[in-house]
């Protein structure tokens, strides 16, 4: 197991380096940039060269490269030319990780509490009713853009009805100590209880809007597992043993059919926290996502740089541990 | 190695299991409904070795099925009564049928592999069975599940409890399964096709541990075969099915010494014999399932016989016999005409 945890890390920094490589010259090659942006209409060619070789972007590509990777590889990631001006770029996405944590908690506990339950109902019922409208929602849920959604629960919730907040993660004016940048686990480590109800109210919109996708791709997955699982040779045999239906549910077709579910999952959790950046921009939620939109918008290169390796280091360490939990469930795995 | 001689609760003589009029139809939405066992009768008593025997989808492992209460609910209807020390089967209720499963009747699949459940290993899979019907718990049925693959000829069973099925042979899984199946000291034991996807050396092996376990043990079987000479090895009586129907029924010594039916014929002839000459081919039964006349008006197995007379496509034979001899047929092999 040890081995195979130290091997796919070294795979993991493989997977950085090609990366960082790809990143770093497709960025370059966008038009405009960085020199554009700064000085807008006050343009010269004077000043665009100073400016340039301020940034060392005069530079040939490959030592441009070659710079940043020295630097990177000492924790410094440049700093940002336009989200922040003069802030560290790491620093940025450190302070907006919280937030974007918190969300995708949420919405991966919405998605994963109704659609493994419902993914399995579905397929035990399979052709009832219950199965048919669950199908369908899903379908919905993959098929409706975020954006619509989020808009759609916020006119609703938030502007017609009034029961929920429109926007942002807390109160303005609301006093909260901070600790660990979750809003809600602060207000409960500090026993602010209204911070952290407060800050509740606020998640129930975004990340209901954020957990539709992952929450139809869970469902589906179940169901379609699920029904496999069912016709499977074990679990007749199980049966055929007079297993009580609680025994065969819970240990010969559900501990089978997580396999493929937990994979998804992965996959799902790893989108989430590189940033979900269409939930973010309606819902001004200042997380990952909300920066890495600015970060385009403004071609800010090294945010840029920062927010894509690091949703890709997270990406494959989600992986890595997909595949760990999947060794745990599966002895097949483990011995190979 | 301790074994507890099973109570003989029924007397010797009446039957353990009797199943009379046996009919299976699958009846899937916009298709015509199909009878896949039809009008199945035979006894299974205290000890005895039963034979199903016919080529795939004769219905001889839907009979199994159905008796179990293992058959998909939707679209199927089984009508008949399968009595079991009394009790009819099949109007049990799901849950007294899942109090019988295992305890009382105990079933070996065909292919061990996929029998088993990839993620458990062997001992849990072992001792489910115990904790379901002893409500022994986990610990206390782990030596015993270590004793079960001891007796079933499992090497070092104390270390192949925490193995999961991947990690055994075909052969040892297929023992697995049998050392789950006897867990209980069932009085019935159905054996679907249980050597089917082994190798032929394990398949004697199996045999074999099944000969001696239903001898030790008292246990009557139901042995579903298509292999004749899974048979001849081990069953007292033979059933021989086709399309749903038994055709022909005989004790091991008398079937094999003087069939009747062509179909049974049919099924000697296509073994193939060390005694034979050399370079003589094989002779198969021609034809398949699927040209099988419905038994509503005709014998089933008439486009494909040897024997067959006009009378054959007009009526249905009638089955001419008892409870240990029988036939179906209006012309048997060897009878002069």
């Amino acid at each position: 197991m040890l081995r195979f945890v130290v091997r796919r890390l070294l795979q993991m920094v493989g997977v950085l380096l090609v990366l960082s490589l790809l990143v770093f010259v497709w960025l370059r090659s966008l038009p405009g940039g960085p020199v554009s942006a700064l000085l807008g209409e006050r343009q010269t060619e004077a000043r665009r060269e100073a400016l340039e070789r301020a940034l060392g972007l005069d530079q040939p590509l490959p030592v441009q490269y070659v710079r940043f990777m020295q630097r990177a590889f000492q924790g410094d990631f440049g700093v940002s030319t336009q989200v922040l001006p003069g802030e560290d770029a790491l620093d940025i996405f450190l302070s907006r990780l919280p937030a974007t944590l918190e969300l995708s908690f949420f919405a991966l506990v919405i998605a994963i509490a109704l659609g493994i339950p419902l993914g399995y109902l579905a397929a035990r019922r399979k052709g009832t009713a219950l199965d048919t409208t669950s199908v369908i929602f899903s379908l919905v849920g993959v098929a409706v853009p975020v954006f619509f959604t989020a808009f759609l629960l916020k006119y609703f919730f938030a502007v017609e009805w009034n029961l929920l907040p429109v926007s942002g993660r807390q109160s303005i004016g609301l006093d909260a100590t901070r600790v660990t940048g979750l809003f809600v686990l602060d207000g409960i480590l500090t026993r602010e209880w209204d911070a952290a109800w407060d800050a509740l109210k606020h998640l129930v919109l975004p990340s209901l809007a954020l957990a539709t996708i992952p929450f139809a791709v869970v469902f589906r997955i179940t169901r379609a597992s699920v029904l496999d699982v069912l016709d499977e040779d074990y679990v007749r045999t199980a049966e055929a043993k007079g297993l009580t239906a609680k025994v065969i549910r819970g240990r010969h077709v559900l501990r089978n059919a997580m396999l493929p579910v937990v994979t998804t999952v992965g996959l799902q959790v790893g989108a989430l926290l590189s940033g979900a950046v269409l939930t973010e921009t309606v819902f001004s939620w200042r997380g990952v996502g909300q920066a890495l939109a600015e970060g385009f918008l403004q071609k800010d290169y090294p945010v840029l740089q920062v927010l894509i390796m690091a949703a890709a280091a997270i990406y494959v360490l989600v992986n890595l541990l997909v595949d760990i939990t999947y060794a745990l469930i599966d002895p097949r795995i483990r011995t190979r | 190695m301790s074994t507890q001689p099973i109570q003989p609760a029924v007397r010797h003589g009446e039957p353990l299991l009797a199943v009379r009029d046996l009919r299976v139809t699958f009846g899937r939405r916009g298709e015509e409904p199909f009878r896949a066992v039809d009008g199945v009768s035979f006894d299974v008593r205290p000890g005895q070795t039963v034979g199903l025997v016919g080529e795939s989808g004769c219905g001889k492992s839907v009979t199994s099925l159905a008796i179990m209460g293992l058959l998909p609910t939707r679209g199927n209807t089984v009508e008949g009564t399968a009595v079991f020390d009394g009790e009819d089967l099949l109007s049990l209720s799901a849950q007294q049928m899942r109090d019988r499963r295992g305890a009382d009747i105990a079933m070996i699949f065909q292919d061990p592999l996929s029998s088993l459940n990839p993620v458990i290993q062997i001992g849990r899979q072992v001792t489910e069975v115990m904790e379901r019907h002893q409500g022994l718990s986990r610990k206390e049925a782990m030596p015993k599940a270590a004793e079960l693959l001891e007796r079933v000829g499992i090497p070092d069973p104390r270390a192949r409890l925490a193995n999961y099925p991947h990690q055994l042979s075909g052969g040892m899984r297929q023992r697995a399964l049998i050392a789950m199946a006897l867990a209980c000291q069932p009085r019935l034991l159905i054996a679907d096709e249980p050597t089917t996807a082994l190798d032929v050396t394990i398949q004697a092996q199996i045999l074999a541990l099944l000969k001696d376990l239903v001898v030790e043990t008292g246990t009557a079987m139901v042995m579903i075969t298509h292999d004749l000479g899974v048979v001849a090895g081990l069953c007292d009586e033979v059933n021989v099915l086709y399309g749903g129907k038994i055709v022909e029924r005989g004790t091991r010594h008398g079937l094999f010494a003087r069939p009747r039916h062509p179909y049974t014929v049919g099924l000697l002839d296509s073994i193939p014999r060390l005694d034979a000459p050399r370079g003589e081919a094989l002779s198969p039964i021609p034809g398949s399932v699927a040209d099988n006349l419905p038994w509503d008006s005709a014998c089933a197995f008439a486009p494909r016989c040897s024997n067959a007379l006009d009378v054959c496509v007009e009526k249905t034979p009638a089955w001419e016999g008892d409870d240990v001899v029988g036939l179906r047929c209006f012309n048997p092999m060897g009878v002069s005409r």
